[in-house]
């Protein structure tokens, strides 16, 4: 059985004080199956986030049905969930990783990461192990470990970000541009993360607006056209 | 998932003024704002119903007026709620509306069952008393005896809250007003309530004593897995704290839902207008 299903998906928003509706995506249907990588490439505004951050729930969805086929709740459509499923489903078993760092205030890469783990009830011991080990794998300079985020560059940010997200073993990644503002070489280092978490198993949906950097490492791509999911333009399959 | 709620509010509605024959209507109350153009009788909560959940922070937002800060006092028994129910899941109080239990049942609940944070410290400390004097007045009142026991509790608190334990005699009337909200928080937190309100606690605090609160009351949850309702006009607070929040208007909830989703997709004209106003 497929791991995400979605259905018919769309989004509409509707800004109130100017009148006016925006339809960001319409007719969305793609399935994901265990252990698969798809990229969703395009313009942007062409609805790529809209998709992302329907399924992880900061949009609310419209239209449609997102089916996840959970590990506590069985199939459960993401669309009709009630608030404490997806905050169960955030923590234990969704991931998502954005290009922005929104975190507490004077707080250092180890104690976020550490406490990423704590919320998931881990003891204090396992957590700053767990921690120690994502920031080595995910290479970011010992030297910024104890250090407070805001004055990382783009790359040490978005590694500190994957760390995070991943250190709590998520069974589904979001990816939000994890390449967007990232020069040459630190874009081939997101691939090689994204290498490393495929080969443990996690299942990975990532946009991109340039998608060179992901060939031969998705396992199908599509390309967002006028709100809609055209064609998948490569595959691997096979 | 069935999970039981560790607070449940239903239908609370608190007024002041008698009403008239046009406001004392179910519907079509005809109100301006939250009051009565005719009798002049305010409605400052409107049928709130809301559950908590064990250990989590469920944030309430909106403008001065819209009755955050009520909701809250008739929570704590510090106002008589107009009508409506609340439950708290706890053996000795299953199925019993505590809006309608006795002063001395509700002041049992007050000692036990909740913590209170104050925006302005004078309401929860008594500002002449020594810190620590204040720590065991809550601790006395929940049933405390054993003064070095108290001493050591207090102490502990103090420490946690980082209140440098040289100080802990002296009155919070010394203190500046981060470390008085933080000598609020620790007796707050004293009699180990499962349930803790924070009211606009961060408010007028500059921001770096801001992020030690915010710290502090993240910390809290985490360890203590304490459950908290979380008023504040301020958005990035709620945002760096709440896992759901609830958005008021005139006294009426108008919007709930997962924090980031209220504040990237904002469902009502009056949230899009507040979010839409974030700097």
């Amino acid at each position: 059985m497929s791991m995400l299903t979605i259905i018919d998906f769309g989004k509409r928003f509707t800004i109130h004080h100017l009148g006016k509706t925006r339809q960001a995506v319409e007719q969305i249907n793609f399935s994901l199956e265990k252990g698969e990588f798809i990229g969703i490439v395009g313009k942007s505004g062409s609805g790529k986030s809209t998709i992302l951050k329907s399924i992880y729930r900061t949009y609310l969805p419209d239209t449609g049905g997102i089916f996840y086929d959970s590990d506590r709740f069985g199939r459960i459509d993401l669309c009709q969930a009630s608030e404490r499923q997806v905050l169960y489903l955030r923590k234990h078993e969704i991931g998502y990783v954005s290009q922005f760092l929104n975190v507490m205030p004077r707080t250092t890469s180890r104690q976020l990461v550490e406490q990423a783990l704590l919320e998931m009830g881990e003891s204090e011991a396992v957590a700053r192990q767990e921690a120690e080990k994502a920031l080595t794998h995910f290479e970011l300079d010992p030297k910024l470990w104890d250090t407070y985020p805001n004055t990382f560059s783009g790359g040490e940010k978005l590694r500190l970000n994957i760390a995070m997200a991943t250190v709590k073993k998520p069974r589904l990644l979001l990816l939000d541009e994890p390449t967007a503002s990232l020069d040459q070489q630190s874009k081939l280092k997101v691939r090689e993360i994204i290498e490393k978490l495929k080969a443990n198993g996690t299942t990975l949906v990532g946009i991109f607006h340039d998608i060179e950097f992901m060939e031969g490492l998705c396992d199908k791509v599509y390309d967002m056209k006028e709100r809609q999911l055209v064609h998948e333009v490569i595959s691997n399959e096979g | 998932m069935y999970e039981e709620p560790i607070l449940s509010v239903r239908n609370l509605k608190k007024q002041f003024g008698p009403g008239c024959h046009q406001c004392n209507q179910e519907h079509d109350k005809g109100l301006e704002k939250n009051y009565c153009p005719n009798c002049g009788t305010v409605y400052a909560c409107q049928d709130i119903s809301f559950d908590l959940f064990p250990g989590e922070i469920l944030g309430i937002v909106g403008e001065s007026g819209s009755g955050k800060s009520t909701l809250m006092q008739c929570l704590y028994f510090d106002a008589d709620a107009t009508s409506g129910e609340a439950y708290i899941h706890d053996a000795a109080l299953d199925g019993q509306n505590v809006f309608s239990l006795s002063s001395q049942k509700k002041r049992y609940i007050r000692n036990h069952k909740y913590g209170m944070v104050y925006q302005n410290p004078v309401h929860g400390l008594k500002m002449n008393f020594s810190s620590i004097g204040n720590i065991a007045e809550k601790l006395i009142a929940a049933g405390n005896r054993n003064v070095s026991e108290m001493e050591g509790v207090g102490k502990t608190l103090l420490e946690n809250v980082h209140i440098p334990l040289f100080r802990m005699k002296e009155a919070p009337k010394n203190f500046s007003g981060g470390m008085q909200q933080r000598v609020q928080i620790a007796k707050a937190l004293s009699n180990n309530p499962p349930i803790l309100f924070l009211d606009e606690v961060t408010t007028g605090l500059d921001l770096s004593v801001q992020a030690n609160v915010l710290d502090l009351i993240k910390r809290i949850q985490r360890e203590l897995g304490i459950s908290m309702v979380v008023v504040s006009h301020d958005l990035a607070v709620i945002r760096m704290l709440a896992d759901r929040t609830i958005v008021m208007l005139n006294g009426e909830i108008i919007e709930e839902g997962l924090t980031d989703q209220i504040l990237e997709d904002p469902q009502h004209a009056y949230t899009q207008q507040l979010v839409y106003s974030l700097l």
